[in-house]
């Protein structure tokens, strides 16, 4: 009951009652978007948005420089591992010719 | 699926858990003093079952499954008032799956709707609200349960119940908060953890402010993590560079959901609708004072406590229940005496056999008993 998932909003239903559709993978419900409406961020502008969808609730829109930035994160470890065995194992090669 | 499949790389994990045991030596930590790090949530709980987290980390970090599991901390009495609400011939009771099996001391939900009460499974609480507008002679009861995640949700349902006129429409409201929860853990005096998963979807709502007192006072670490298994191994990576560091702070690795300031629309709901209750009653844990919130008398037509007049009976758990030492991170799942044997996901003494989120079904389902038990058989 604490897990969210990712959809997309597809179209407004009630732009009153803040009523929109999303789509997870092909399925589509509708959805409550209030919780990602503000005067910066109107209505109109959340057709596309990336929600995280929780028990029926838009509880928040993804952010996409956000997740960029994890992902950009974990490669740039996996560089610097590899590049920390490449160092390990001329150093370990160094060695063993000592 | 966009936003969770990359998040799922087995070699970006590979990665991330050589990085692990790098900080681990570095830190000096071995199988003999490991470090201990508490997941609050039983969303996390649930993730690190699921995909196996535990079995790949090192020996010398043992994960502790913290009492985040709003089903799970369920007290007997509250099931019994669920049931008691749903045996009224004009109620229809409406509820999220998880909390159907949850043993009550007559009975669960499940046999209630066996015995012919009318229990509905719902997916979300505008659902129930969707069903009061359809059956305007019956009266529609949504159990609100849940953290801070599922708290604006219900308080929402219920603007918007106010909003349309709806009158046969209540919440029986089970809902907690994180916070008092974490500190009463960090009181406790059997505990030694090292520092804490945060909950990546309270804080979506909450913010990080709430937690600073973690760092501050109790001088532990806390990443606030997302659910995918690279986020949870990430978060635990950051865990230990604070660690090696000697730092103690509120991190987040799930801004990409959970922004620093929470949700504003969310916390305003919540704020309208409810306000806390003095003290509520945790299954495992007893009663941990400002835990939960109750409706406001604002609302009061909309609160099935009132509207119903519960019988709110405290009811000891089973004796051979060891679902607070569990909780509390003292046993294992797997140690607890009735484990697998009285106690099963198919007939649940404790709550926390019943949800996919609760740590002994968790390990039940996902084998964690015979890595369990070949763990000790190895230590003997
Ligand atoms: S095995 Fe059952 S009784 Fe024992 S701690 Fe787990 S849920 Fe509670």
């Amino acid at each position: 009951m604490c897990l969210g998932i990712p959809g997309c909003i597809v179209s407004i239903d009630n732009a009153d009652d803040l009523v929109a559709t999303v789509d997870v993978s092909g399925v589509r419900r509708q959805i409550n978007i209030s919780c990602i409406v503000d005067e910066t961020h109107p209505v109109e502008s959340c057709v596309g948005d990336w929600v995280l969808v929780h028990v029926g609730f838009a509880m928040s829109r993804i952010n996409e420089a956000e997740a960029a930035e994890t992902l950009r994160l974990l490669r740039e470890l996996g560089e610097f591992q590899a590049e920390l065995e490449t160092m390990q194992t001329l150093t370990d090669a160094v060695a063993a010719e000592e | 699926m966009r936003y969770v499949d990359e998040f799922r790389d087995r070699t970006k994990a590979e990665v991330l858990v050589k990085e692990i045991e790098r900080l681990l030596a570095h830190i000096g930590r071995d199988q003999s003093r490991p470090l201990q790090i508490m997941e609050v949530c039983g969303g996390h709980t649930h993730s690190i079952f699921r995909y196996g987290v535990e079995g790949m980390l090192p020996k010398s970090i043992e994960l502790v499954h913290g009492p985040g599991c709003p089903v799970c901390v369920l007290p007997m009495g509250r099931v019994d008032d669920c049931v008691a609400i749903a045996e009224r011939p004009e109620v229809i009771f409406t509820t999220f799956g998880d909390a159907m099996r949850v043993p009550g001391s007559r009975k669960s939900l499940l046999q209630a709707k066996a015995d012919g009460c009318d229990v509905r499974m719902v997916y979300s609480p505008m659902d129930a609200l969707a069903l009061a507008r359809k059956y305007p002679t019956r009266e529609v009861v949504f159990f609100g349960i849940g953290f801070e995640t599922t708290m604006p949700s219900t308080a929402l349902t219920v603007l918007q119940a106010e909003r349309e006129g709806i009158r046969n429409f209540s919440i029986f409201c089970n809902h907690i908060t994180i916070v008092p929860t974490i500190k009463a853990i960090l009181d406790s005096p059997d505990l030694r953890l090292d520092g804490f998963l945060g909950p990546g979807h309270v804080s979506m709502v909450i913010g990080d402010a709430p937690y600073e007192f973690i760092a501050r006072y109790y001088k532990k670490p806390m990443v606030i993590a997302g659910f995918e298994p690279l986020d949870i191994l990430q978060s635990i990576w950051m865990l230990l560079r604070q660690i090696d560091q000697g730092r103690c702070e509120i991190e987040n690795q799930y801004a990409r959901v959970a922004p620093a300031g929470g949700n504003a629309v969310a916390l305003q709901a919540v704020a309208k609708v409810y306000e806390l209750r003095e003290f509520f009653e945790w299954r495992g844990l007893g009663s941990i004072d400002h835990s939960g919130v109750k409706v406001r008398d604002a609302y009061a037509g909309f609160d099935a406590e009132r509207k119903f007049a519960v019988p709110n009976a405290k009811i000891a758990d089973p004796k051979s229940c060891q679902c607070g030492e569990v909780l509390k991170g003292v046993i294992k799942p797997w140690q607890c005496k009735v484990f697998g044997r009285a106690c099963s996901p198919e007939t649940p003494l404790g709550a926390l056999m019943v949800s996919s989120e609760g740590a002994c079904a968790a390990y039940y389902q996902y084998g964690g008993i015979k890595r369990g038990r070949d763990d000790e058989a190895s230590a003997a």
